[in-house]
């Protein structure tokens, strides 16, 4: 018998969903709140909700003092193009791991997987040389690079099973009809996984676009990305917290509204294979 | 164009064989159909001819040419699958000109070939569909017909008709001996269902354990079944074997006997017992009979108007000049 579910109850339930929710969106809230406050206002204590001096002050300050465009470019550049350098990648790897496994293929997996558990922290040295060596310190490729590296351990895992779903016998029928492998992949499997496919993208722009160790450590000026221009606000001498929040919110403003509007295709691509 | 030689071919997964060396050629033109309960090896066996399993060892060659170790793409063979395994997110137009995409053929051609096989199919209304909008049997008339616009050396079936509700079934395995007849192709059919076998195939190949049983026409295997096998797994309602005394009176270790070949009486007979359940088909009635002298009961066929009932006494006859003798091994005696 299903559960009865009493008005009450769903009313009970629903306010426990909105007061997670808030509480969890409320740092963001106080973000946006306080970039429209003045720097006396943003630590004032006891600290202001609502009524206070709606400024945009702190904006024009910001726009003036660094270039917003330069930042935000080089964000869609890195997080753009390591995601789609990931998956051109990863879809030929979760292809053959997941219609022609081998014994050893659950291992690979999990290996792979292994190396975001260690600290990024750990491995900071010997990049920062060999970016130094290869003179891509504080390029766009470099980045590009190593954050497809740190993100294509996810890739191949959100494709891989994406791919386990897709019945084997579609592709041996691709390969019946005279497909070659790389038809095979573009024509049938490709498709047919975009669903997948799209949801692994979009995620993976999002922890692109949200990576500040990699971005912070090995970029400077030309380079830099959105990370960059939040922090270059924090800064030891004296905390502006208005123009700080201004900045973040400048800063994660496009990635918000990403993801407001494809949260539909992030949900069902996350839950895909969940329920059968 | 299409005659599929097998010699020695073996298969392997790990330690395990499936198929020991088995020889068997199939001839341009004909339909064969590799019959037998699941896991004889008979899809395997499908799948090595396709090309999408590797044989262990062995040879294959397709129209004389070793075929051993060509890809499944270029053996010029088309395949129908269980599942149909239609392209979803293509229309039913693409579905069918995806092999000729493939292969190059001109787009002019293309549609030529599509409308002639959409029209043999009748499936003209339902070229712009997706394979989604389509019944079970539509679904199934894409998948053949994606199979024929590419003019194969063979077509191989993988149960295709399985997926299907009866009455679809019977349509099917009609529509398919038609296309065979009309195309003269050589096709390779698997199924484990034996009505299909004998009523589309040429040629029979009974496998069991990846050992091949019997090959011959339905008819040579329905009269002559080389072995307790494949006699009692051809023929439907299955042939009633017997062992024991009475089959010792036969001078056999085995005897068999087939629905049709036993006569009812309820007066005289040479074994006495009395009825089980009766099967009305209103052509034909099956009884199963429980005789004194056997543990299993026997099914004994009978006209649609015969009136007997449960728990009746009846007399049974076995026609001696049809009967099949084995011996201990369950191998035929001449």
């Amino acid at each position: 018998m299903a559960r009865a579910v009493t008005p009450q109850r769903k009313a009970l339930n629903t306010a426990i969903a909105w007061g997670i929710g808030l509480l969890i969106f409320f740092p963001i809230l106080w973000t946006i709140l306080t970039s429209f406050k003045t720097e006396a206002q943003a630590i004032s204590d006891p600290p202001v909700f609502l009524f206070f001096d709606w400024t945009l002050e702190n904006y024009s300050v910001v726009q003036e003092r660094s270039d917003y465009m330069r930042f935000l470019w080089n964000s869609v550049i890195i997080a753009g193009g390591s995601t789609i350098l990931g998956i051109i990648i990863a879809i030929p790897a979760a292809w053959s791991m997941a219609f022609v496994p081998s014994k050893r293929t659950k291992d690979i997996l999990l290996w792979m997987l292994s190396t975001k558990m260690l600290p990024a922290v750990g491995v900071l040295y010997p990049i920062y040389l060999i970016f130094i060596r290869m003179g891509i310190l504080d390029t766009r490729l470099g980045l590009v690079v190593v954050l497809m590296l740190i993100n294509l351990p996810i890739i191949v895992w959100m494709l891989y099973t994406y791919f386990r779903e897709i019945p084997g016998e579609i592709l041996e029928a691709a390969r019946m009809d005279g497909a070659s492998l790389k038809e095979e992949i573009l024509y049938v499997l490709t498709p047919m996984a975009m669903p997948g496919i799209a949801s692994t993208l979009l995620l993976n722009i999002i922890l692109a676009w949200n990576e500040a160790f990699w971005t912070l450590n090995l970029t400077a000026a030309k380079a830099a990305p959105l990370t960059a221009f939040i922090a270059s606000y924090s800064s030891p001498e004296g905390l502006f917290y208005a123009k700080l929040s201004a900045a973040s919110t400048m800063a994660i403003a496009p990635i918000l509204i990403l993801g407001w509007f494809s949260q539909k295709q992030l949900v069902s691509g996350l839950t895909f294979g969940a329920v059968k | 164009m299409g005659q599929i030689k097998l010699e020695s071919v073996t298969k392997s997964f790990g330690p395990v064989e499936v198929i020991p060396p088995l020889d068997l050629t199939i001839e341009d033109g004909e339909f064969t159909v590799f019959v037998g309960p699941s896991g004889c090896g008979k899809s395997t066996l499908l799948r090595l001819i396709a090309g999408l399993e590797d044989i262990t060892s062995g040879k294959i060659s397709i129209d004389g040419q070793d075929a051993t170790h060509v890809p499944p793409a270029k053996r010029g063979l088309a395949m129908v699958f269980q599942s149909y395994a239609l392209y979803p997110h293509m229309s039913v137009r693409k579905n069918i000109a995806f092999p000729m995409k493939m292969a190059g053929v001109p787009v002019d051609e293309q549609n030529r070939r599509i409308e002639s096989a959409a029209a043999a199919l009748n499936l003209t209304d339902y070229l712009d569909r997706r394979p989604g909008q389509l019944s079970g049997g539509q679904r199934q008339r894409v998948a053949i017909g994606r199979a024929i616009v590419r003019e194969p050396g063979a077509f191989l079936f993988d149960e295709p008709l399985s997926n299907l509700d009866a009455a679809l079934r019977v349509g099917m395995r009609l529509e398919i001996s038609e296309l065979h007849k009309r195309l003269k192709t050589t096709m390779i059919y698997v199924t484990h269902d034996q009505v299909e076998a004998m009523t589309m195939a040429d040629k029979i190949v009974v496998l069991q354990a990846g050992v091949i049983e019997q090959v011959g026409s339905p008819l040579e295997l329905y009269r002559a079944p080389r072995n307790v096998f494949v006699a009692g797994f051809i023929g439907s309602p299955k042939m009633n074997l017997l062992t024991g005394p009475e089959a010792a009176k036969h001078n056999a270790h085995t005897i068999g006997t087939r629905p049709e070949h036993i006569a009812i009486s309820q007066t005289e007979g040479t074994w006495s017992g009395t009825i089980g359940v009766s099967e009305h088909l209103g052509s034909d009635t099956f009884f199963h009979v429980k005789c004194d002298a056997f543990e299993d009961p026997l099914t004994v066929r009978a006209g649609g108007e015969v009136a007997l009932k449960y728990g009746d006494k009846v007399f049974l006859t076995p026609d001696l000049t049809q009967l099949h003798r084995f011996d201990a091994q369950g191998l035929r005696i001449a």
